[in-house]
C-alpha cells in the first residue's frame, strides 16, 4: 500500500514523493554549498551535513574494525556506503533472508546508501553492453541487466542506491563516441530502473540518485546533467571523474558544466574522488557529497594523515610561523620522481603516498613516542604513539590497520567539519593554505 | 623470591591493613590465595595476585606474541575480562629490542596494557627455529632470520631482555628439547636447565616486581622429571611452570608428566602448563592440578575461520555456513555473536580483515568463559560434575571421549559415563 501520492504519467513528468531535503544555508558564489541533507533514510530520521563524506564499508563492515572499535570513533557520519561488487554475490543469501542487507550485516540506526562499484578499486572497463554492466566481485565478474540491478537492488533493502550507469569512460583517450554511449546508455538504464522503482513496493521511501556522465566533454557532461535532471531523482551522482582520470583543473570545469545543468536543492555526491586537495576544489565547484574511501587508502599503505586543517583563530597559533614544505616531504616525494606542489602528485597512481600523510614505516619514527597528530583525540591517538604505530607495521601485525583507520576516518571527518566550518565564516582562502600549502602539524 | 600464602587477617584496622599490603608487596609482587580446592580432583580455585592486578584462575592466557593480540585493542581484551596475557621476549627482543621497549616504560607502556603481562623467555623458539640454533652451556646461538647476525640467547640475555620488557612473570631461560626426543640430550638438557635457573635468578634485577617462574623439564622421562622437580623445588621461586610437553609427544605421555610434575609442586604456589590450550586439555589439566595455561591455538585458529564452541569448533569459511543466520554459538555473550550470524561472517571473510578479528574475540571469550565457569564449578564444589557435562557437549558419544582423557580423569577420580 502506497502512503504517498504520486502523479502516474510519462516518467518524465512525475512528481517525485517527499524524500530528502537539502537545506542550504550558504551558496557561495561560484558553486560552494554548506547545507544539511535532511529526512535520509527510510524513517525520514537522519541527517548529513554538506560538504560531507559517506562512511566507507566492504560489506557494511568498515575495513579492519568491528563494532566496538567503530564507535570509538565519535564522528561517524550517518550514512553506511556498500558496493554491489562485494554483495552481488550474495544475493542468493540475501534472498533467503529476506530482510535486507542491514539487518544481514547487523548495521543499526544508520542510512545505507549502495553504489554500484567500489570506488577504492579500479574496475577493468570494456564490458558494458547496452543491457549490461559489470560489478567484479570474489569470485569474478557479475553481469548485470538494469531488470537483475533492480532485483538485486530490492533484496538489498538499502535506504538510497545510484541508478545502473556506464562509467567506463575514466580512461584516457576515450572516443568521444564511446563517451556519448555512455551518455545514451546511463539515461536508458535509469529509465528503466525508474520504471521499476515506482512500481516496487519493497523499494517504497528508498530514494535513487540519477548517474551523470559524459568523460572529459563539456558538451556530453552538460548533455547528460541536463536530461538525468529531468527525471524524478532525488539527487545526482558524478561520475567518471575519479581520480587520476583528470587533472583537478579539467575536473572543475567539467563540474562546473554539470551543476549549471542541476537543480540546486537536490545534492550532488561525486564518485571517486577523496583526496583532500581535490576535496576543496570540488567543493568549491558545488559538490555535496563524497565517497569516504581515502582514508582506507592510506591505511593500507600504513600511514597516518595528518594534514593541517586547523582555521581557528587561536592567537597562540598567530604567532608561530607555519612549518615550510619540509625537506622531509622533499626526500619522500623525490623517492617517487616528483618535485611538483603538493596536491599534484602523481595522478595516476591511487595507491601512491600523497603529501598529506606520513609513512609510518619509516625507521625515523622507530622512536618517536608523540602520538601520530598531537590533539587530534582519536582512540589511537589517545592510547598509542607513532613508535608503536612502526613496531606495528614492520612486524606486518593486523593492529596496524585497525588503529591507523580509526585515526585515518577521524582526521578525515574532522576535515570535512573544518570545510564547513571555513564555507559558514568565509574561510575557504586560510583552510586551503593550511591544507595545501603547510605541512605536517608537528614533527 | 618467595610467593606469599596469604592468611586471613585477625585485626584489620585500615593501618594494619595497609602496613601488611605494603610490607606483602614489598616482600613479594605475587600472591598466591587458595580459594578453593576440589575435594575430588586436583583442581584448585585461587587468587593470583600480580602487580598489575589479581587474576583469578584457573585462566587461560592468551598469547601476544609480538606486544599486540592480532588485531584486537587492548580495550577490546580487557572488555572480555582478560587479566594476564603474553608477550614473546625472542619476537620483541628482535622487533623492536628491549631498548626501545625500555624508553616506552616497558611493554606495558609500549603496548599499553595495563593488566598483568607474562613474557615466555625465548626459549621454546628453539626447538620450533632449531635450523638456526645451536645450544651450548653458555647459550643458545640464534642466527637472526631478519638481519643474519649471529645472536647468543644466554639466561643473562634473556632475564635482561625481561627486565626491560617489565613483565609481571618471566620465564627462565630452559633448555627446551622436543618432547619427541629420547636419550642422553633429554637429561642434559634437564642438568642444564637447572643450572640456567640459578642464573637467571641470579641475574633478574628487579625481583621485587618481577616474578621468575622455574620451567620443569625432564621430557617423557618419570624419573628425569622427578629429579626436575626436588632440585628445582628447591630455589626460592614464586612460581613454577611445567614445560617439554605440549609438543606432539603422545597425550597418553602428556598427561603423565603433568599429574607427576603437580604431584611433587607445592601447593602454595601457581603452576603454568605452558602451551596447553584446547579445550579438553584445558578440563582435564585443571583437574591434574594446573592453574595457567597459554597458548597460540584460539587465536591463531580464528584467523582461519575456525570458531572455538562448547561442541567443538566451526568452521566458518565452509559453505555450510553460507546461509545459516544464527551466531557462531546462540548462548555466547561476546560481541561478535551478539551481533552476527555465521552467513554473515562467513560472506566477510570474501571481503575484509574484520572477519577474522570478529572470530579471534569470539574465541578468547570461549576460553575465558570456560575458564570463569571451571572456576566457579570448583568453587560451588561441582566440578566433576561439571567435567561430565562438558564432556557430553564435546563428544557425540561417550565412545568418543578420548582416551587418554577418560584415564588421566580416572586418575584423579572422575569417571565418565
Amino acid at each position: 500500500m502506497r502512503t504517498l501520492f504520486k502523479l502516474r504519467r510519462s516518467t518524465e513528468n512525475l512528481i517525485p514523493s517527499t524524500g530528502m531535503k537539502l537545506e542550504l544555508s550558504r551558496v557561495i558564489q561560484g558553486g560552494a554549498r554548506l547545507g544539511v541533507l535532511q529526512e535520509i533514510g527510510r524513517t525520514r530520521q537522519h541527517s548529513l551535513k554538506v560538504p560531507g563524506c559517506l562512511l566507507y564499508t566492504h560489506f557494511g563492515t568498515v575495513p579492519h574494525l568491528t563494532q566496538d572499535t567503530l564507535q570509538t570513533i565519535s564522528t561517524l557520519p550517518s550514512v553506511t556506503q556498500v558496493t554491489l561488487s562485494n554483495i552481488a554475490e550474495h544475493q542468493e543469501v540475501l534472498e533467503e533472508f529476506k530482510e535486507g542487507f542491514k539487518k544481514f550485516a547487523g548495521l543499526h540506526n544508520t542510512v545505507l546508501y549502495c553504489s554500484l562499484h567500489d570506488p577504492a578499486t579500479r574496475s577493468p572497463t570494456g564490458y558494458a553492453t547496452n543491457k549490461t554492466v559489470s560489478v567484479w566481485g570474489s569470485g569474478g565478474r557479475i553481469e548485470l541487466t538494469a531488470s537483475k540491478f533492480m532485483v538485486l537492488l530490492k533484496t538489498v533493502k538499502p535506504d538510497w542506491y545510484q541508478s545502473m550507469a556506464d562509467g567506463e569512460t575514466w580512461p584516457t583517450n576515450t572516443s568521444r563516441k564511446r563517451i556519448r554511449k555512455s551518455v545514451d546508455r546511463t539515461l536508458a538504464y535509469l529509465d528503466e530502473c525508474l520504471l521499476v522503482h515506482q512500481k516496487s513496493q519493497d523499494l517504497d521511501g528508498v530514494e535513487l540518485f540519477g548517474v551523470v556522465e559524459g568523460g572529459d566533454v563539456m558538451e556530453e557532461r552538460e548533455r547528460s546533467a541536463r536530461e538525468t535532471a529531468k527525471r524524478p531523482v532525488a539527487g545526482f551522482c558524478l561520475d567518471g571523474l575519479q581520480t587520476g582520470s583528470v587533472d583537478q583543473a579539467l575536473r572543475t570545469q567539467l563540474i562546473t558544466s554539470m551543476t549549471k545543468e542541476l537543480p540546486e536543492d537536490k545534492p550532488r555526491l561525486l564518485q571517486g574522488v577523496g583526496r583532500p586537495d581535490e576535496v576543496l576544489a570540488c567543493v568549491e565547484a558545488g559538490v555535496d557529497l563524497f565517497e569516504g574511501f581515502f582514508p582506507f587508502q592510506v591505511t593500507e599503505r600504513g600511514c597516518a594523515l595528518c594534514f593541517n586543517y586547523d582555521i581557528s583563530p587561536d592567537p597562540e597559533r598567530a604567532g608561530r610561523a607555519p612549518q615550510t614544505v619540509l625537506e622531509l616531504n622533499e626526500e619522500e616525494r623525490s623517492a617517487g620522481g616528483d618535485k611538483q606542489p603538493k596536491g599534484d602528485l602523481n595522478c595516476e597512481d591511487q595507491t601512491q603516498m600523497t603529501s598529506f600523510e606520513m609513512n609510518l614505516k619509516d625507521k625515523r619514527y622507530g622512536d618517536d613516542f608523540k602520538p601520530l597528530v598531537e590533539g587530534c583525540g582519536c582512540y589511537c591517538c589517545r592510547n598509542h604513539q607513532r613508535a608503536y604505530l612502526h613496531h606495528l607495521l614492520v612486524t606486518n601485525e593486523l593492529l596496524a590497520g585497525v588503529l591507523l583507520m580509526i585515526h585515518n576516518i577521524t582526521h578525515y571527518q574532522n576535515f570535512f567539519g573544518a570545510v564547513r566550518e571555513a564555507l559558514g565564516a568565509d574561510k575557504m582562502d586560510l583552510l586551503k593554505r593550511r591544507v595545501l600549502v603547510e605541512s605536517r602539524n608537528s614533527d | 623470591m618467595a610467593a606469599t600464602v596469604e592468611h586471613v587477617m585477625v585485626s584489620s584496622t585500615p593501618e594494619n591493613s595497609m602496613s601488611l599490603k605494603k610490607a606483602l608487596s614489598a616482600a613479594s609482587p605475587l600472591t598466591l590465595r587458595i580459594i578453593a580446592e576440589c575435594p575430588v580432583t586436583k583442581a584448585r580455585a585461587c587468587d593470583l595476585t600480580l602487580p598489575h592486578c589479581t587474576v583469578n584462575t584457573p585462566v587461560f592466557m592468551p598469547v601476544g606474541t609480538q606486544g599486540t593480540l592480532k588485531g584486537i585493542t587492548v580495550d577490546q581484551l580487557e572488555s572480555l575480562g582478560c587479566q594476564i596475557c603474553l608477550g614473546n621476549t625472542y619476537h620483541l627482543g628482535m622487533r623492536p629490542g628491549p631498548d626501545l621497549i625500555e624508553k616506552a616504560k616497558g611493554l606495558h607502556g609500549f603496548m599499553n596494557w595495563k593488566r598483568n603481562l607474562l613474557t615466555d623467555s625465548g626459549g621454546f623458539q628453539m626447538v620450533s627455529l632449531v635450523e638456526l640454533s645451536e645450544v651450548t652451556e653458555e647459550g643458545v646461538n640464534f642466527r637472526s632470520p631478519y638481519d643474519g647476525k649471529e645472536i647468543l640467547l644466554s639466561p643473562e640475555k634473556s632475564i635482561s631482555i625481561q627486565n626491560s620488557l617489565g613483565s609481571d612473570i618471566m620465564m627462565q631461560l630452559d633448555d627446551v628439547v622436543s618432547s619427541t626426543v629420547k636419550g642422553p640430550r633429554v637429561e642434559e638438557a634437564m642438568h642444564r636447565s637447572i643450572r640456567w635457573l640459578d642464573r637467571c635468578i641470579a641475574a633478574n634485577k628487579n625481583p621485587d616486581k618481577q616474578n621468575l617462574f622455574a620451567i620443569i623439564q625432564g621430557g617423557l622421562d618419570a624419573e628425569l622429571r622427578k629429579a626436575c622437580l626436588k632440585e628445582m623445588t628447591l630455589r626460592d621461586v614464586p612460581g613454577f611452570a611445567i614445560g617439554g610437553l605440549s609438543g606432539g609427544e603422545e597425550k597418553n605421555d602428556f598427561w603423565r608428566m603433568v599429574t607427576l610434575s603437580t604431584d611433587h609442586l607445592p601447593r602454595e604456589k601457581p603452576r603454568y602448563l605452558m602451551g596447553v590450550g584446547y579445550a579438553v586439555d584445558l578440563v582435564v589439566c585443571v583437574a591434574l592440578g594446573c592453574d595457567m595455561f597459554d597458548c597460540v591455538f584460539p587465536t591463531r585458529t580464528a584467523r582461519f575461520g575456525s570458531a572455538l564452541v562448547p561442541w567443538g569448533s566451526l568452521q566458518v569459511k565452509q559453505k555450510q555456513y553460507a546461509k545459516d543466520f544464527l551466531p557462531i554459538d546462540p548462548d555466547c555473550n561476546c560481541p561478535t555473536c551478539k551481533r552476527h550470524s555465521r552467513a554473515y561472517l562467513h560472506a566477510l571473510f570474501k571481503s575484509d580483515t574484520a572477519a577474522m578479528h570478529h572470530v579471534t574475540i569470539h574465541n578468547i571469550a570461549y576460553q575465558l568463559s570456560l575458564m570463569r565457569s571451571v572456576r566457579q564449578s570448583i568453587i560451588e564444589g561441582r566440578f566433576p560434575e561439571f567435567i561430565r557435562t562438558f564432556m557430553k557437549r564435546m563428544f557425540p558419544s561417550p565412545d568418543d571421549y578420548p582416551g587418554w582423557a577418560v584415564d588421566a580423569l580416572a586418575s584423579v577420580n572422575v569417571t565418565l559415563d
